[in-house]
């Protein structure tokens, strides 16, 4: 798999992201800085998380308008699957490959702290290396994760199995216990109409290391490894 | 002279709003030969203002050890830098920003990190942890909570914006801090060893080059308003306070290590603390130069600024370097590219003296050299601080029950968990942190490689107050400890010396004892002071702050794979108490919490006694014998099991019974003592005899709760959930 990270002003999880990826493919991954107006043929395109451009507006309003956006938005377009992370989710919102919208945190604090999560579908290149209904530990850092969209939004990705990944207690219970920052429905993650497309808040490249005390998100990047092999 | 240089009088009312002296002014006079202008005047005033000369310190501050093999750099540059093997150098500094977190906390404490960042990446490193020192008021203080809200928000809104982990750090509150808060905040980075970057200007001729933010009207005479005491119109000094810019300081700080990667810099300084006017001054001083500055190539956020604003003003994210006169386009491309502002704004002259111009006219002309070396230094009068008297266990009544007591320490303000506050830093950016909050020290690895870095910030104020030399040997100590306790060999110190007004004998006394207690455990541990900060004048209408001399201390890991942490790991392994316990109950947070009182002398600092245990310590966590360790430290004994055992989600029994006093034995606060846990207590045992430390088998792991003789019971969810909730719900109260 060759995999490309996109890379912000102010992205700061970009080399976290590269040294997951390249742990799991072996191969390495292409930086792609923010002013480039083309995309190396890769794989996989991955927009880390940080704060694109200070993000004093609203997360990733500025980045969804960059010029190299629009060159991920097409590639979306060929099919070629993109992962965003924390940042990198807002930004696919703000950029309309995916719906909703991450709002402020319910608390209006900034979280960092490892949640428990559900994967809620194994039908996905992404998923792939979990089990539906598994129980994973993946941190969270975020002031803005609060995910939200209408109600028929909401029970359109519902109904279309697109939500990836919700917060949850450890015993698997999806509801306000379980949910770090108010989002709808528990949502940390969705897919685009395609599934080639991911959103999440939690941060699988921290969760990639047993030394930082869990491998839970590897397994999503050894998941990718295999199917874009 | 041109008008603007004869326009403003000088009368003893501006010197005197300039904070200097008539003598001090008489000393102008005497190296300028002739009247200041006032931005002349403004220059005197900010570098000879207390924050920017230590003239109070100095003295006392060239007392401390400052060498050793491991030190490249030590005190007098932006950050210290130590040697860590492989090619590679730790860099790090404490700095202080009480006065504008007390006045604004968000951008206070948020410059305070912005600040101190780019004092670490100016030195050509990565920064790769940051840690603060916090203390609050009381609780109950109307401005706690606010100021805590703001301050936690602050540290986290620029840590984590520009992608440094905060990895560790202390808070307190007393009284004492009511009307002055302190916000202390360290960078440790990590630069190749031959490439560090220095702040000695050279070159006549070459150019002066600004980069970064736009220079405003903010912070106009900062370092003057630390200086000073507060009043009731301290809410007046709101505009002294900077507003930051974390993602221009993540622009700054990949642009500089950009350039810093080529062979384009002769010298480099941030400008913090009197912005232009202090980092031109010290750089043209260290180089034994001249500088010329043209301020209208001085890239400026408002209009019409004038020489004396835009020399002064403390605009944040902004740096100044001499560059080698082929490498300019080099240079300005990279900071292009970061879509950074780039200006040559003046060049390295030989006269010697600061020389500003602005269209076309001299508006500044000062001899570099008289301007610092002239300098106050003052030997100030001081009272010698006694230590109290020492109060005896049998003096202070035991508590009805050592539950219920254990419960009220674990759920006070000083000792409750920090959760509130470091789950608001991103601890794990950067993807390196090994062991996060909520231990003895943090460890981050060194990107790349299995060593580590062990960081840690302490100070026990209550201590310092009760005896000052004591406070300092014991804050040292515990930083060393918190290092040792990871398995770390502690590295170097930096310290962040916060008092009052030096101008008052027994305040000036406190600052005596706290260096040379300081001083004495340095040097017994070789444990070098390789940069500091010094913050005086925190008192508000005569009420002192406690003397709170912070250190923070870096150790090196040689191999992560053997560090431990303070979780009890698994049940039934053997918990040993390493150290002496005599029942020391003097300035002890048990004292303070169950029986109200503050008194006594503090526990006594036997530097012998730790090197010996600690080296003990270290050395069977690095034989792999040692499952997990911890410093005992507030609260003693009992409340650091209790520590361990919420960490591990894990109970013990206490098996081994005392002679001394229930309360002296489980909350006296002696030092150099470890509790650690091994699958071999035996061996630990009969080595720790053969090294002549002092080691007993306190008990053994497992269990749901805490077991003590005497059949009593402590469960563990109850009491974690004392622990966890006190500062969430003070934090929740309108």
């Amino acid at each position: 798999m060759k995999a490309a990270v996109i890379v912000f002003p102010g992205s700061n999880c970009d080399r976290d992201a590269q040294v997951a990826l390249e742990e799991a493919s072996g191969l390495p991954v292409a930086m792609v800085w923010h002013g480039q107006h083309d995309l190396p043929k890769v794989d996989l395109i991955v927009v880390p998380g940080g704060f694109s451009y200070g993000d004093y507006l609203r997360g990733g309003a500025m980045a969804a308008h960059s010029p190299i956006m629009r060159e991920v938005t097409a590639a979306a377009d060929r099919g070629v699957p993109v992962l965003g992370i924390c940042n990198g989710f807002q930004v696919l919102t703000e950029c309309g490959m995916l719906p909703g919208v991450l709002m402020r945190n319910a608390n209006l604090k900034f979280i960092c702290r490892s949640v428990h999560l559900r994967v809620e579908t194994s039908q996905s290149i992404f998923t792939a290396g979990y089990e539906e209904g598994q129980i994973v530990q993946i941190p969270v850092a975020h002031n803005e994760g609060n995910y939200f969209a209408d109600a028929e939004t909401l029970d359109r990705l519902e109904g279309d199995g697109r939500i990836a990944f919700r917060y949850a207690t450890p015993d698997g219970d999806i509801g306000p216990a379980g949910n770090p920052n108010g989002a709808a429905r528990n949502i940390a993650g969705i897919f685009n109409e395609t599934k080639t497309v991911l959103g999440m808040m939690p941060h699988p490249e921290r969760a990639a290391d047993v030394r930082l005390g869990g491998t839970d998100g590897k397994a999503l990047f050894d998941g990718l490894v295999e199917a874009l092999a | 002279m041109n008008d603007e240089m004869t326009q403003s009088e000088i009368t003893p009312e501006v010197v005197a709003e300039h904070g200097l002296t008539p003598d001090e002014y008489q000393t102008v006079l005497d190296i300028m030969g002739r009247e200041p202008n006032l931005t002349e005047l403004g220059i005197f005033s900010v570098m000879w203002s207390e924050h920017c000369s230590y003239k109070s310190s100095r003295k006392w501050l060239k007392t401390l050890p400052t060498k050793g093999p491991q030190v490249i750099q030590g005190p007098g540059e932006n950050a210290g830098v130590v040697d860590i093997g492989g090619g590679r150098a730790v860099v790090f500094k404490i700095e202080s920003h009480n006065h504008p977190s007390f006045i604004e906390p968000y951008q206070g404490a948020a410059t305070g990190v912005g600040g101190i960042l780019r004092d670490v990446f100016t030195m050509g490193a990565r920064p790769v942890a940051n840690l603060n020192a916090l203390r609050f008021g009381a609780p109950d203080h109307p401005r706690t909570r606010h100021l805590v809200d703001g301050v936690v928000a602050g540290i986290g809104g620029y840590g984590n914006c520009i992608g440094v982990p905060t990895v560790a750090g202390e808070v307190n509150f007393h009284p004492a801090y009511n009307g002055n808060i302190l916000v202390n905040a360290m960078t440790v980075g990590i630069a190749d060893a031959d490439k560090i970057f220095y702040s000695a200007a050279a070159g006549v001729g070459n150019p002066v080059v600004y980069v970064g933010s736009r220079t405003g009207r903010d912070g106009i005479h900062g370092a003057t308003m630390a200086s000073a005491e507060f009043s009731e119109d301290s809410e007046e000094k709101r505009p002294t306070v900077q507003v930051g810019d974390p993602f221009t300081e993540k622009l700054l700080l990949e642009a500089c290590l950009e350039l810093m990667a080529t062979d384009s810099i002769i010298a480099i300084q941030d400008m913090g603390a009197a912005g232009l006017t202090c980092s031109s001054v010290e750089m043209a001083d260290k180089g034994g130069v001249g500088i010329e500055l043209n301020l209208d190539a001085v890239p400026a956020r408002e209009d019409a600024m004038t020489p004396y604003e835009l020399m002064l003003s403390e605009s944040q994210e902004r740096m100044l370097m001499v560059l080698k006169p082929e490498a300019e386009a080099t240079a300005r491309a990279i900071f292009e590219k970061w879509e950074l502002d780039f200006a040559v704004v003046g060049r390295i002259t030989e006269t010697g003296a600061l020389v500003v111009t602005e269209k076309g006219k001299t508006v500044v002309d000062i001899p570099v050299a008289p301007l610092v070396e002239a300098s106050p230094e003052y030997d100030r009068p001081y009272d010698e601080i006694a230590a109290p008297a020492i109060i005896r266990s049998e003096n202070v009544p035991n508590p009805d029950d050592i539950s219920a007591a254990l419960t009220q320490l674990m759920s006070s303000p000083d000792l409750c968990s920090r959760r509130w506050i470091w789950e608001q830093y991103d601890h794990m950016v950067m993807g390196d942190t090994v062991q996060p909050p909520g231990g003895d020290a943090a460890v981050v690895r060194i990107h790349g490689t299995q060593q580590g870095l062990a960081v840690t910030t302490d100070c026990t104020p209550r201590y310092c107050k009760a005896h000052p030399e004591t406070g300092g040997r014991q804050a040292v100590a515990e930083a060393w400890r918190n290092l040792t306790a990871v398995g770390a060999t502690p590295l170097a110190l930096t310290n962040n010396l916060n008092f009052g007004n030096p101008e008052r004998r027994p305040i000036m006394g406190q600052f005596v004892g706290c260096v040379k207690g300081i001083g004495a455990a340095a040097a017994a541990f070789e444990f070098p002071v390789v940069s500091g900060n010094v913050s005086l004048y925190n008192e508000t209408n005569g009420e002192a702050i406690l003397p709170t001399p912070v250190i923070g201390g870096v150790g090196l890991i040689p191999d992560i794979s053997k560090c431990v942490g303070i979780a009890l790991p698994a049940s039934d392994q053997a918990i040993i108490l390493i150290g002496e316990t005599t029942g020391w109950l003097g300035s002890s947070i048990y004292l303070r919490e169950i029986c109200r009182g503050e008194e006594g002398a503090p526990p006594p600092v036997d530097l012998e006694a730790e090197r010996r245990n600690g080296g003990f310590v270290r050395d069977q966590i690095h034989r792999g014998a040692v499952t997990a360790c911890h410093d005992l430290s507030d609260g003693g004994l009992l409340v650091g099991l209790a520590e361990m055992a919420l960490a591990g989600r894990m109970g013990a029994t206490i098996e081994a019974t005392s002679t001394l006093q229930p309360h002296a034995w489980y909350f006296g606060e002696d030092q150099a003592r470890y509790l650690c846990t091994t699958a071999a207590a035996d061996d630990l045992i009969a080595r720790a005899r053969e090294a002549g430390v002092p080691a007993m088998l306190l008990g053994r792991t497992g269990g749901g709760e805490l077991n003590l003789p005497g059949g009593i019971t402590i469960c563990l969810d109850s009491l974690r959930e004392s622990h966890e909730s006190w500062l969430p719900d003070y934090m929740a109260k309108a």
